[in-house]
């Protein structure tokens, strides 16, 4: 289908004295900005004239609480900072103090982790794609992505326990042994998956008010996506590849055959395709990761770091007491400061953790990818309208609780 | 000082040419350079850095509260040049106040904004400096050592 696609309004300065300007209060509570975010809005009739994003609605203090924590318990508040990348958050965590530690992680745990890390990536792609949909009016793309999201969760939960705070990758290595038949399910999902993606593709490529609320919307400057900190799939769909998986590759994801999908239109639309295509190579990596599943352990040898295993513990002394010390004392960490990136679905996700020799971290700073995409949200949206607000807010992926912590 | 091995890194060498009194110490652990800059000088190392040397993202800024060490905060900022794949850390020792970095990285803005509210730590010459995660009328600084995590009583009852 041709459709001519109309350029986007811009705003016109109106003649001094002439206008009078509102003041808008979108959220926290409003459906499009997926948390509580709240932006307040100056507006000269449709358009924005100021964009100010108020954060800190969900603020929890987890930083301050992972001071409070042992080393292996700030695991569990990793899952809670962006609840649709847990397993993502995990692994860059664990890569950090696994850093200090000097631990080296069996082959099996590295590739069962990269297999993870990448459902994880197309779980939160799901979310996003279905809920920027929604957004636009287009309400079957949430009930399809959700269906296929749910394949994922279950699978989560078949290898944790838990469909969203998995809390599976550990230091050392993986929380418990891969469970039985968990090769069955990816394969399935593998198989089935394709033709999903074929499937929403062929509702929103050629879907009119798709491409009119998508197409030249949102554009900015990659000198000041750089400058303000913008990264992940918008900086992607702007042309730079910049992807911590290729840059500083981590678990040995230099070992995998995979592209990094760039785009240069760097509108709402581009930033679609660019995720779309990076769902596919994603597909791609967890194939190659269960193809050569290397066999061995899934924890690393060392007794004090890594909890025993069970049998071990009920038949031989020295493993309970080495369980013992794990869990009242914790581990101690040799002092030293490490900055872990990896590539979140949202973007560069960073670890700043410093220890001081102790059972508790001195420091954990999270450089979370929707803290700075957000910072740039003004940007975006100024002399443009409300209505346009929406798709960019959808296009920016951000989850509050990554952004606030 | 630096060491004659960090002196060969081209990065550094053109640094402390460029800006003597700006490094005071540096090294290398885990493959990360982390270099301790004069508090003093660090807008015009961060210039000097993104503009010659190419370090075009500000990827982070936190601060450590070194407490009952004095100066007690460490700022932290983490810088990464795209094109060349390079990492590097800043280090500034600072009481309480420090220049913002936010005329050479606007990025900088919200990072600086939360390391205010949470730690407490001023930065001159920032446009916006208020509290960004907790509440604006909020009593203390949550990140700092010496601030309870726990058994904090927070009244609904009495408000003034």
């Amino acid at each position: 289908m041709s459709e001519t696609i109309l350029e986007p309004a811009v705003h016109q300065e109106s003649e001094a004295g002439t206008t009078r300007r509102m003041t808008l209060n979108m959220g926290p509570q409003h459906p499009s900005t997926h948390g509580v975010l709240r932006v307040v809005l100056e507006l000269d009739g449709e358009f924005i004239e100021k964009a100010t994003p108020e954060i800190g609605y969900l603020h929890t203090g987890i930083e301050k609480q992972c001071e409070a924590l042992n080393w292996q318990q700030v695991i569990t508040l990793t899952d809670r900072v962006d609840y649709l990348a847990n397993l993502s958050n995990n692994l860059c965590y664990s890569l950090a103090v696994e850093k200090l530690l000097g631990l080296e992680i069996p082959p099996k745990a590295q590739w069962m982790r990269v297999m993870l890390a990448e459902l994880t990536r197309i779980n939160s792609h799901l979310v996003w794609l279905g809920t920027h949909a929604l957004d636009m009016g287009a309400m079957t793309m949430f009930f399809l992505t959700f269906r296929e999201r749910e394949d994922l969760l279950r699978l989560f939960e078949m290898f944790s326990g838990q469909r969203l705070m998995t809390s599976y990758i550990r230091i050392g290595g993986l929380a418990l042994d891969p469970p039985r038949g968990w090769e069955k399910l990816v394969h399935a999902f593998l198989a089935d998956f394709p033709s999903k993606l074929d499937e929403y593709e062929t509702l929103l490529n050629n879907n009119p008010i798709w491409l009119r609320r998508t197409k030249g919307i949102g554009m900015i400057p990659v000198e000041q996506m750089l400058d303000v900190g913008i990264t992940g799939p918008l900086i992607r769909a702007a042309g730079i590849p910049l992807d911590a998986r290729k840059m500083t590759p981590y678990s040995s994801y230099e070992k995998f055959d995979f592209m990094v999908p760039t785009s240069t239109d760097n509108d709402v639309f581009a930033r679609y395709t660019v995720r779309m295509a990076e769902m596919r190579e994603s597909l791609k990596i967890v194939q190659q990761a269960m193809d050569g599943m290397p066999e061995g352990p899934t924890r690393a040898d060392a007794h004090r770091v890594v909890l025993p295993e069970r049998e071990k513990m009920k038949t031989q002394m020295e493993a309970l007491i080495y369980h013992f010390k794990i869990v009242t004392e914790g581990i101690a960490v040799p002092e030293g400061e490490v900055f872990q990136v990896v590539e979140s679905p949202r973007g560069e996700l960073g670890y700043y953790v410093v220890s001081d020799g102790t059972a508790k971290p001195l420091r954990v700073h999270m450089r979370t990818p929707s803290f700075a995409n957000l910072q740039g949200l003004p940007r975006l949206i100024e002399k443009r309208q409300i209505a346009d607000a929406i798709a960019v807010m959808g296009s920016l992926d951000f989850v509050l609780g990554d952004c606030d912590r | 000082m630096l060491s004659e091995a960090m002196l060969e890194n081209e990065t550094i060498a053109g640094l402390v040419a460029a800006h003597p009194a700006a490094v005071l110490a540096g090294h290398t652990q885990f493959a990360e350079i982390t270099l301790t800059i004069e508090p003093a000088e660090i807008v015009a190392t961060l210039a000097y850095l993104k503009y010659h040397q190419g370090f075009d993202r500000l990827s982070t800024v936190t601060a450590v509260d070194r407490y009952p060490l004095d100066p007690r905060f460490e700022m932290v900022y983490h810088l990464q040049a795209v094109g060349r794949n390079l990492r590097l850390r800043l280090r500034a020792s600072v009481a309480a106040e420090i220049a913002s970095a936010t005329i050479v990285y606007s990025g900088a803005d919200w990072y600086e904004r939360e390391v205010f509210d949470l730690f407490g730590v001023v930065f001159t010459g920032h446009p916006n400096m208020k509290r960004i995660m907790m509440p604006d009328d909020w009593e203390g600084h949550p990140l700092r050592r010496d601030f309870p995590t726990h058994g904090f009583k927070y009244s609904y009852g009495e408000q003034q």
